[in-house]
């Protein structure tokens, strides 16, 4: 199939093109920008007059839920509901029924993700078996399944003597291991971030410290046993700065920020909104903009979903009783260019944190809009909006943003050349 | 961008009447007042040989306590009792797995049964709001006591005993003292103590059991009893659960005792008239003395009368509002 598209600001954050010119696609490729190649003849014109092209949005956090959990979402279904977001590539965590901790489940992933045709699926497999931190999964065979990363998510290893083993195994096959970093014991029962909105709902605390303290310990145990690491979902103003002051000293670690932290606080949980339970916590204003400042420097360079679809029940009880989480992916883009919006960042900026960034903190082969490269790519009308909800396709309706008109539409997402979404 | 559900006057009708009874948050202070006059008219009920009223003849009440109870499940069955209301009390044993789905599923059965009312008590801070909002709407909900997080008629009977016995609030001191954190009564007290227009409220607690950023509720945090105490006209005291010894909150019953309990030589430091409340059960010997608790200045049986009027001032209330609501609604729709 070769398609032309025609007349759109192309943006290629990796290399800096910002300019309104032709991109031409062949064998899922992008083969030219600007004057097509001699003798090309498209079977597929886009018009895309007033469109930004972009590289495919890269999403380092997106529960599939299946296996095992297919109520609240399958493969299938969140990865149609990422290709609407603008998404063409995403990573799913370990986090399914059986655990991805054996080559079985990845291939069971992978083959129904190919079978979906919707975006590439980047497996995160667990670091311990069953995520239960006390023994190895088999990490090289599950990097030669198709892992790209491993981590524990917010389960916590037996105790710091086989974390520190597992990095230094991790190191010795150059693997990476992603951290979600929170101390178990200082977040034990903890509903909401540790402070006045929490007291007066009477909701349990998890305090800043519980995600301090745990990334001080990861950060010097990572230093130690030199494995490539990246850290996920920080929550905290301190945090972020912690992250800074690691990469000040030449530590080549990386760091994403969950889209919703950028966006909402803790001052959202009054009402007991279950829908604002997440974990790690939505912390403070002050917290929030730490976290953009972050953003804005690079400290932190990717921005993900932290997709996690439910099924209602799981949402349909007193806030602490239900299950935390909130789904997002599939309004990824149009969330985001909120940021631009508020002045927070320029469009290449974001751009950049929502594609090249986190392709680059697990070293996937993507989010480059560039001759040779794979067509994946994203059209979006900057200048329209998106009411969201108005179409739904993920299964977990469990998302507070339903109902908001946000800026910007994505009008096609392109995966390897063929059209994956088309809105 | 901000949340649009959070805030909602979910408790009151579309002219400001009480429909639910789920915290003092947000109510206006003539609300409050107009609580404790009706509970003061009722008190005289109690003191009747027949001691009932017809206003919640032929409406059917049901106590839900998801958490264990003496006090507070007895005086609200007394309270509907004392209305002419049918009542049928249930303790639910919860599993902390399943929980969820047996209050929803055990509320919307006893929905069906044409319920006019639940008083709700749960383990979960904000189970009473999600009940009124997600679960039955059109049944007045009274919160029994929800997580941590509100006590409202424990906090106005407080508020009728002190209004009983000192006159008003505008010129008061009140203390609460003890294990603030995991107290919804403190934290309805400080609510409605503030909405009342009392100058001066005080906690006094080890940091370990004062909530973080006490001070929004406007009240000034004390960690020695005695600075605390110094001139006040009302003690509050709470009760010290035993669990609390575990996970470094106290050292033990004993040095708790020593440092925050209430002794007739530390009362000494209130006013000469003070009074000293306490939500019970007692712990004596752990956060007050027997001499103390059963002393002049004790006012801690009248709060368990006052409790019955409190609960039928309520009941009623909401039920009314309740009421208008829905006649409102159905007039709407047509």
């Amino acid at each position: 199939m070769k398609i032309s598209i025609h007349g759109a600001r192309v943006i290629d954050p990796a290399s800096a093109l910002d300019r309104t010119c032709d991109i031409h696609i062949e064998h899922g490729r992008i083969v030219a920008l600007g004057e097509a190649p001699a003798g090309f003849a498209a079977e597929q014109q886009i018009a895309a007059h007033g469109l930004v092209a972009a590289p495919g949005l890269v999403d380092l956090a997106v529960s599939l839920r299946e296996p095992g959990y297919s109520r609240k979402g399958t493969i299938a279904s969140e990865t149609r509901a990422a290709a609407a977001g603008g998404v063409t590539s995403l990573c799913c965590p370990p986090q399914t029924k059986p655990v991805l901790d054996t080559p079985a489940v990845v291939e069971l992933t992978l083959d129904r993700a190919v079978a979906a045709n919707h975006t590439r699926v980047f497996p995160i497999g667990a670091l311990t078996k069953g995520l239960a931190g006390e023994q190895l999964a088999e990490l090289v065979a599950l990097r030669d399944a198709g892992c790209v990363a491993f981590t524990n998510g917010l389960a916590p290893l037996l105790d710091n003597r086989v974390l520190g083993r597992a990095l230094e195994y991790a190191a010795t096959f150059d693997l990476t291991v992603v951290f979600t970093s929170q101390d178990a014991d200082l977040a034990a029962g903890g509903l909401a971030h540790e402070g006045p909105t929490a007291s007066f709902l009477g909701l349990t605390g998890i305090p800043e410290t519980a995600e301090t303290v745990a990334l001080a310990r990861d950060l010097l145990l990572v230093e130690q046993s030199g494995v490539r690491a990246h850290f996920s979902q920080i929550s905290s103003a301190r945090g972020a700065e912690m992250i800074a002051a690691a990469q000040a000293r030449g530590l080549p670690v990386t760091a994403d920020v969950a889209l919703y932290q950028l966006i909402l606080t803790d001052e959202a949980l009054a009402g007991f909104s279950s829908l604002y339970h997440v974990q790690p916590p939505l912390r403070s204003r002050r917290d929030r903009d730490g976290l953009r400042a972050a953003l804005q420097s690079g400290v932190i360079g990717a921005i993900a979903s932290h997709h996690q679809p439910h099924e209602p029940d799981a949402k349909l009880a007193p806030f602490g009783a239900t299950e935390p989480g909130i789904s997002s992916v599939e309004i990824l883009l149009p969330l985001a260019l909120t940021l631009v919006e508020d002045g927070l960042l320029d469009l290449p900026t974001l751009l950049a944190r929502l594609a090249s960034g986190p392709a680059q903190a697990l070293g996937l082969p993507v989010g480059r809009l560039a001759v040779g490269e794979a067509a994946d790519l994203t059209l979006f009308d900057p200048n329209a909006s998106t009411l969201a909800g108005e179409r739904w396709l993920s299964r977990g309706g469990n998302s507070p943003f339903l109902g908001h008109c946000l800026p910007g539409a994505v009008r096609y997402t392109l995966q390897g050349g063929r059209i994956s979404h088309e809105g | 961008m901000t949340p649009t559900d959070a805030k909602r006057p979910l408790q009151l009708n579309d002219q400001g009447q009480l429909r639910h009874f789920l915290s003092l948050d947000g109510l206006p202070r003539e609300l409050l007042t107009e609580i404790l006059d009706t509970a003061d008219s009722f008190l005289e009920v109690g003191a009747r040989a027949v001691k009932k009223v017809p206003l919640l003849r032929g409406k059917t009440v049901c106590n839900v306590f998801f958490e264990n109870s003496t006090r507070t499940r007895t005086t609200f069955e007394l309270a509907a009792k004392r209305l002419s209301a049918d009542v049928i009390t249930l303790n639910v044993s919860t599993s902390s797995t399943s929980k969820g789905e047996t209050l929803t599923d055990t509320l919307r059965n006893l929905e069906a049964m044409a319920a006019d009312m639940f008083v709700v008590r749960h383990a979960d801070s904000g189970a009473a709001h999600f009940i009124a909002e997600h679960v039955c709407p059109h049944v007045a909900v009274i919160n029994g006591g929800d997580g941590r997080h509100a006590h409202p008629t424990q906090g106005m009977l407080d508020m009728l005993t002190i209004r009983r016995h000192k006159g008003g609030f505008e010129n008061l001191s009140v203390a609460i003292v003890g294990d603030i954190l995991h107290s919804r009564v403190a934290r309805s007290n400080m609510l409605a103590l503030k909405t009342l227009g009392c100058p001066d409220i005080r906690v006094i607690g080890p940091k370990t059991l004062l909530p973080i950023g006490v001070e929004q509720y406007g009240v000034r945090a004390y960690t020695d009893l005695a600075a605390g105490l110094k001139d006040v006209d009302v003690v509050i005291m709470l009760r010290l659960q035993r669990e609390r010894m575990q996970g470094g909150l106290l050292p033990s019953e004993g040095e708790f005792y020593r440092l925050y309990g209430l002794s007739e030589q530390r009362l000494a430091l209130a006013k000469p008239d003070a009074i000293v409340m306490h939500p019970g059960p007692i712990n004596r010997g752990v956060e007050i003395e027997s001499a103390v608790a059963d002393g002049a200045q004790s006012v801690i049986l009248n709060q368990v009368t006052y409790g019955i009027a409190i609960r039928m001032a309520v009941l009623s209330m909401a039920m009314s509002g309740q009421q208008a609501q829905r006649q409102l609604e159905q007039g709407d729709a047509q």
